[in-house]
């Protein structure tokens, strides 16, 4: 064997080496910086769900502090479903998201089509309608609950000039208190929904549209030819996450109308934290915490199933 | 008659959509026009859209120096809200760049696994975090708040997309230069992420000064609460006084509004990248 070879040797070794030790720098470093994440994620999201469903078969008030605790099995579970409250709430909230979600999701792609293709001043639109958006729920819960007003509001004082001479009292109103929650809740989620849209009418390829035009296609012709089914995936994404979002909803039922009035507008959340936060049943609130879970996955599950065959990516 | 058509159209339909958008505005309107005026003025009808006696400055006193600490409901709100952020987006940058340009093993069953944790709502462990923190002792804090909201898979998400895009002839230059790991993500990879992590950090900032669930739950001091449960305080205060429920209205959007405006594009950027690409 040559010195010359043998040198050679000793070189691709501390290559390798060197190699090595990056290799395995590298996997030191991948994991610090992943550390605080996911510790965070294993405290804070996966640690307590496991911990709500072990509370869900107890029965605990907090106020009686640990050794209060009494394993109960399925009880809550079952009480739940006896339980006026909670079932007025599940009810509640699938009329919220049956009323709210199809009626944003259809103004907002029709607005956004508007918007994208007909008109000048794109950019005030888009920020017009997203401005409720980013307001803070309490505080323009607090605009809409003095326009609500049932003597003195301007919407009833418009309706008794229309000759309404008695007009519904709105959130106090137990037929009303919802549905007036739920025009709030449309009008602040409005313009998100036409920002995603309009982000997903960007997307597709102008070449579309001029060859539509060609062949003589109108505007709403190309609405429902190109836009609507280009627009698959981004109204899957929509619908899901609007109907999780739905099923959250809480900040303006707890400033507005602490669910009432007798429980007209309570939803599913309200109780979580009725019963968890004011009754500190925690075992309930747990149980209660479970269904919006198991509701949320199967929405998610479901919307996937059924439209995946239907996206067109 | 094309010529007309192509012309008329859109400035006949711009024109409608200016007076939707308008009436679509009008709560906001409402509300800033009733913060100035006498508590019998904002119910007088028709409305009065801009105050005959004007009240701004007697309205202004009482939610700013009033008896109820308007102010430190303010100072609180920006703490939280500038630490939360700051926090997030260093958690969520070391972990998207840990995804998307550093090889370990079990990088994949993470990224995964962070996707999943995507789906678990925040409000189905409400009652288990309550729980944590209060054995934890930090009920009643602000830093119960900050903690609670430093990790987010979403945000993480965004910031490893972004970053999986950045070249990786950059990093290597930086390493071929001496650089370790630490150096490049903090020299290299940040300055880099401007972009995204100014993105994130005001939707970030957004979320957590109008989050009005985490500090209900968490908070018990009246001298901690954010503005959003200060507007709660003021309407069992003064729960009649509408014009001063206004002017706190105002004070609560005004400074979103001011960086909304100021940064819209990278806001209606990052919500809707959340939307096309996730």
């Amino acid at each position: 064997m040559s010195h010359h070879a043998t040198v050679q040797k000793q070189l691709a070794a501390a290559e390798k080496r060197t190699y090595w030790t990056r290799r395995r720098r590298e996997q030191l470093a991948g994991w610090l910086f992943i550390a605080p994440e996911v510790l965070g994620m294993l405290v804070l999201a996966v640690f307590p769900l496991i911990f709500s469903l072990g509370l869900s078969l107890t029965e605990w008030n907090l106020v009686g502090g640990l050794s209060a605790i009494k394993f109960i099995g399925l009880d809550n579970f079952a009480e739940l479903f006896r339980d006026d409250r909670f079932l007025k709430a599940l009810k509640n909230n699938i009329g919220f998201t049956a009323g709210t979600v199809p009626a944003t999701m259809l103004m907002g792609v029709i607005f956004a089509a508007i918007i994208h293709k007909k008109l000048y001043f794109k950019n005030y639109f888009k920020v017009a309608f997203f401005v409720p958006y980013i307001c803070s729920t309490v505080a323009v819960s607090a605009v809409w609950s003095a326009l609500y007003h049932p003597s003195k509001g301007p919407l009833n004082q418009l309706l008794m000039q229309l000759g309404v001479s008695d007009p519904p009292r709105w959130l106090v109103d137990t037929s009303w208190s919802l549905a007036a929650i739920m025009v709030i809740y449309i009008w602040q989620l409005l313009g998100y929904q036409i920002i995603i849209f309009m982000a997903g009418m960007t997307n597709i390829p102008d070449e579309l549209y001029e060859a539509a035009t060609i062949d003589g296609a109108t505007g709403i012709q190309q609405f429902r030819r190109i836009t609507l089914p280009l627009l698959g995936p981004t109204t899957f994404f929509l619908a899901i996450t609007s109907i999780i979002s739905s099923f959250k909803v809480f900040d303006m039922i707890k400033f507005l109308t602490n669910g009432g009035p007798n429980y007209s507008s309570t939803v599913i959340v309200y109780q979580i934290y009725e019963e968890g936060f004011q009754h500190f049943r925690m075992g309930y609130a747990s149980a209660m915490s479970w269904i919006l879970f198991l509701i949320i996955m199967l929405v998610t599950s479901l919307t996937w199933i059924t439209q995946s065959r239907k996206v067109h990516y | 008659m094309t010529i007309r058509k192509i012309k008329l159209g859109p400035i006949v339909l711009t024109a409608l959509f200016g007076a939707l958008s308008f009436f679509f505005l009008l709560p906001l309107v409402w509300m800033m026009s009733a913060a100035a005026k006498t508590e019998k003025e904002v119910w007088t009808f028709p409305i009065q859209w801009i105050p005959k006696d004007w009240h701004f400055a007697e309205n202004f006193r009482t939610v700013w120096m009033g008896d109820v600490s308007f102010g430190l409901f303010y100072m609180n709100s920006v703490k939280i809200a500038l630490i939360s952020t700051l926090a997030t987006l260093i958690v969520s940058a070391m972990a998207g760049y840990a995804l998307s340009k550093l090889k370990f093993t079990g990088r994949g069953l993470v990224f995964s696994a962070m996707m999943a944790f995507m789906m678990i709502p925040e409000q189905a462990t409400l009652v288990p975090r309550y729980i944590m923190i209060k054995e934890m002792g930090l009920y009643d804090t602000h830093a119960a708040l900050i903690l609670m909201g430093m990790f987010s898979s979403y945000f993480t998400f965004l910031l490893r997309q972004f970053m999986i895009g950045v070249h990786n002839d950059l990093l290597e230059a930086a390493e071929l230069d001496g650089a370790g790991f630490y150096r490049i993500f903090w020299s290299v990879m940040l300055p880099l992420s401007r972009p995204i992590l100014a993105t994130v950090g005001i939707i970030k900032f957004i979320w957590t000064w109008n989050d009005y669930q985490g500090p209900l739950i968490m908070l018990n001091s009246t001298n901690l609460y954010t503005i959003p449960l200060g507007m709660q305080f003021f309407k069992e205060e003064f729960g009649t006084t509408i014009s001063v429920m206004m002017m706190a209205s105002l004070a609560a959007i005004i400074p979103l509004l001011v960086l909304f405006l100021i940064l819209q594009k990278q806001v209606i950027q990052g919500i809707s990248i959340g939307g096309v690409k996730g």
